[in-house]
């Protein structure tokens, strides 16, 4: 699908620029960032080091004691590759500390405190280092909702928010991430041998295909029918994006004034920048 | 007359005046001493694009302090620049200020205000209600901001009106990573270059760059010459400043080649226009 096909040179180009233009001009020259061996958090080391010098990344793998091996020798792989700084901080100590209290816990809650656990390490080291916190959900997780709010959707910046799984593994290959990075099924690591694909029930070839239409182009539940998606496919999936929208948005705030936040008082956020 | 026009691709600070007026005096005395006879500043260079709730925290009085300083710095270089202006009515118009010699010679308000898509400019901003062509040292011209020239009628007014050099102050959003070039830039080529095509006129297109909340501004300013061809071009999405060494022989040549513009009928036009005003009314 021609749409899925980017421009490389022109993508990483626009995504650098945005690093490095929206991290300046906050008077910061920093940057950090969870790895965990994932495509997606190693494109966004990637820019970032071409944005900012490896040398101002900050990259943190931060494995619990049931994360693939595999991950944190990627994630290790990706910071050498690209030269920035890697530290590990493992959340297995604070993680099971909790869920002690809570031992009937289901692996969604459990997985759901550990992406939270981990966003508290990257705001913590933000602190640490001045260092703004990069985001590494990327547009066809945003869109169906595949990731844990105020977890790993929380980011000062997320540089690749509007472009789909498909091109992630296209400037992936462009900017020269590890092709064990690239080749590897996307997993969100949570349990042994969970893969994305099988937990969705699809894979991000087919639902980038749909979302690229039904977002993008806009196009009508009939003509993506007449377009050969199965209708079935496309109503599932037109339900994930409106059952996720809450994710995307600010806490929905109480209008008592004629001034309320995000409503009737508006500003860009880079106000004065 | 030839004359030599600076295209100044600045990347503005979103509501910050001063510094956006240092910037600009910077840019003015720099094309000043390199000999240049026109300045063209981008859309709302004064105040950056996505100000929303700022607009009356950023405009300014055609009177203010700001704008007297531009007048008294257009005595060595005439000086087109977008602003966000404040009326004694306290309506706040997207304008553009064309001075020259000390004195405004042309105020344009921006007519057609993008409320779709990225945009919302009609939730803070009034509208113009008029196309003028304006007499300057280097001939008529006439001043688009941004989406304006998207309305084939406001290119269409000016250059009935006389002007030869459309200036166009942009702040354009770069979007469409599908095709080699950017999707905006592509389209917005398309329509610098069509439009000096038709109308026999230069285009003298001066376009932003930066972001704003993740928003990049693409640049590509260009000066295109009556044949349609881009005579020079700015980097796209860096700073830039380019110099066009505009040659009066081009317009006079391009007219005796392709006289459209002589023989456009005008009345015609209105006559139909004014036809197809009255049975929508009906």
């Amino acid at each position: 699908m021609s749409g899925l096909q980017a421009n490389m040179e022109l993508l990483r180009k626009l995504l650098v620029g945005f690093v490095r233009d929206e991290v300046r001009k906050v008077g910061l020259s920093r940057i950090v960032l969870g790895l965990s061996g994932g495509i997606d958090s190693a494109l966004v080391a990637f820019i970032a080091a071409e944005a900012l010098g490896p040398e101002n990344v900050h990259a943190i793998c931060m494995p619990y004691k049931t994360s693939n091996p595999e991950s944190e020798a990627h994630a290790r792989l990706v910071a050498s590759a690209s030269g920035i700084n890697f530290s590990v901080v493992p959340i297995t100590a604070m993680v099971d500390a909790y869920f002690e209290m809570f031992p009937d816990a289901n692996n969604m809650r459990r997985g759901n405190k550990m992406a939270r656990e981990r966003m508290t390490i990257l705001f913590d080291h933000s602190a640490l280092l001045s260092a703004l916190v990069l985001g590494t959900s990327n547009k066809t997780e945003l869109l169906l909702g595949y990731g844990t709010l105020y977890g790993d959707m929380a980011s000062a910046l997320n540089p690749i928010g509007d472009i789909y799984k498909s091109h992630v593994w296209q400037l992936s290959a462009e900017m020269g991430v590890p092709h064990e990075v690239i080749e590897k099924q996307p997993s969100a690591d949570l349990w042994a041998g969970q893969t994305d694909e099988e937990e969705l029930g699809f894979t991000y070839r087919q639902v980038d295909e749909l979302l690229y239409r039904m977002v993008d182009q806009r196009w009508t539940r009939q003509e993506l029918v007449a377009g050969g998606f199965d209708a079935e496919f496309v109503d599932s999936i037109s339900a994930k994006i409106q059952n996720s929208h809450f994710k995307r948005r600010l806490p929905v705030i109480a209008k008592v004034s004629n001034r309320t936040i995000d409503r009737d008082f508006r500003y860009a956020r880079d106000w004065g920048k | 007359m030839d004359f030599t026009a600076v295209l100044a691709q600045i990347k503005p600070k979103l509501g910050c005046v001063a510094d956006n007026l240092k910037l600009i005096e910077e840019q003015i005395i720099k094309a000043r001493e390199s000999g240049a006879d026109l300045i063209v500043f981008p859309e709302l260079a004064l105040s950056g694009y996505f100000l929303k709730d700022l607009v009356p925290d950023v405009a300014l009085r055609i009177d203010s302090c700001e704008i007297t300083r531009l007048i008294e710095l257009s005595h060595g270089i005439s000086i087109a620049i977008g602003f966000v202006e404040e009326t004694d009515d306290y309506h706040f118009f997207n304008s553009a200020l064309y001075l020259e010699d000390g004195a405004i010679r042309h105020l344009h308000r921006k007519v057609y205000l993008p409320t779709y898509g990225l945009f919302d400019e009609q939730r803070y901003l009034a509208h113009g209600t008029t196309f003028r062509a304006f007499d300057t040292k280097f001939g008529r011209f006439g001043m688009l901001i941004c989406e304006d020239m998207w309305h084939l009628s406001a290119s269409y007014i000016l250059a009935m009106d006389g002007a030869a050099t459309l200036i166009c102050l942009s702040s354009s959003p770069a979007r469409g990573i599908e095709g080699d070039t950017l999707g905006s830039a592509a389209a917005w080529q398309k329509l610098t270059s069509t439009t000096a095509l038709f109308l026999n006129c230069r285009v003298l297109y001066s376009n932003r760059v930066g972001f704003e909340d993740g928003v990049n501004f693409w640049g590509g300013s260009e000066y295109v010459a009556p044949s349609g061809e881009s005579i020079v071009r700015a980097a796209l999405l860096d700073e830039d400043f380019i110099t066009a060494q505009v040659d009066e022989g081009a317009l006079r040549r391009e007219r005796i080649f392709s006289p459209m513009m002589r023989d456009e009928n005008l009345f015609v036009t209105m006559q139909d226009l004014q036809r197809i005003a009255q049975e929508r009314g009906r």
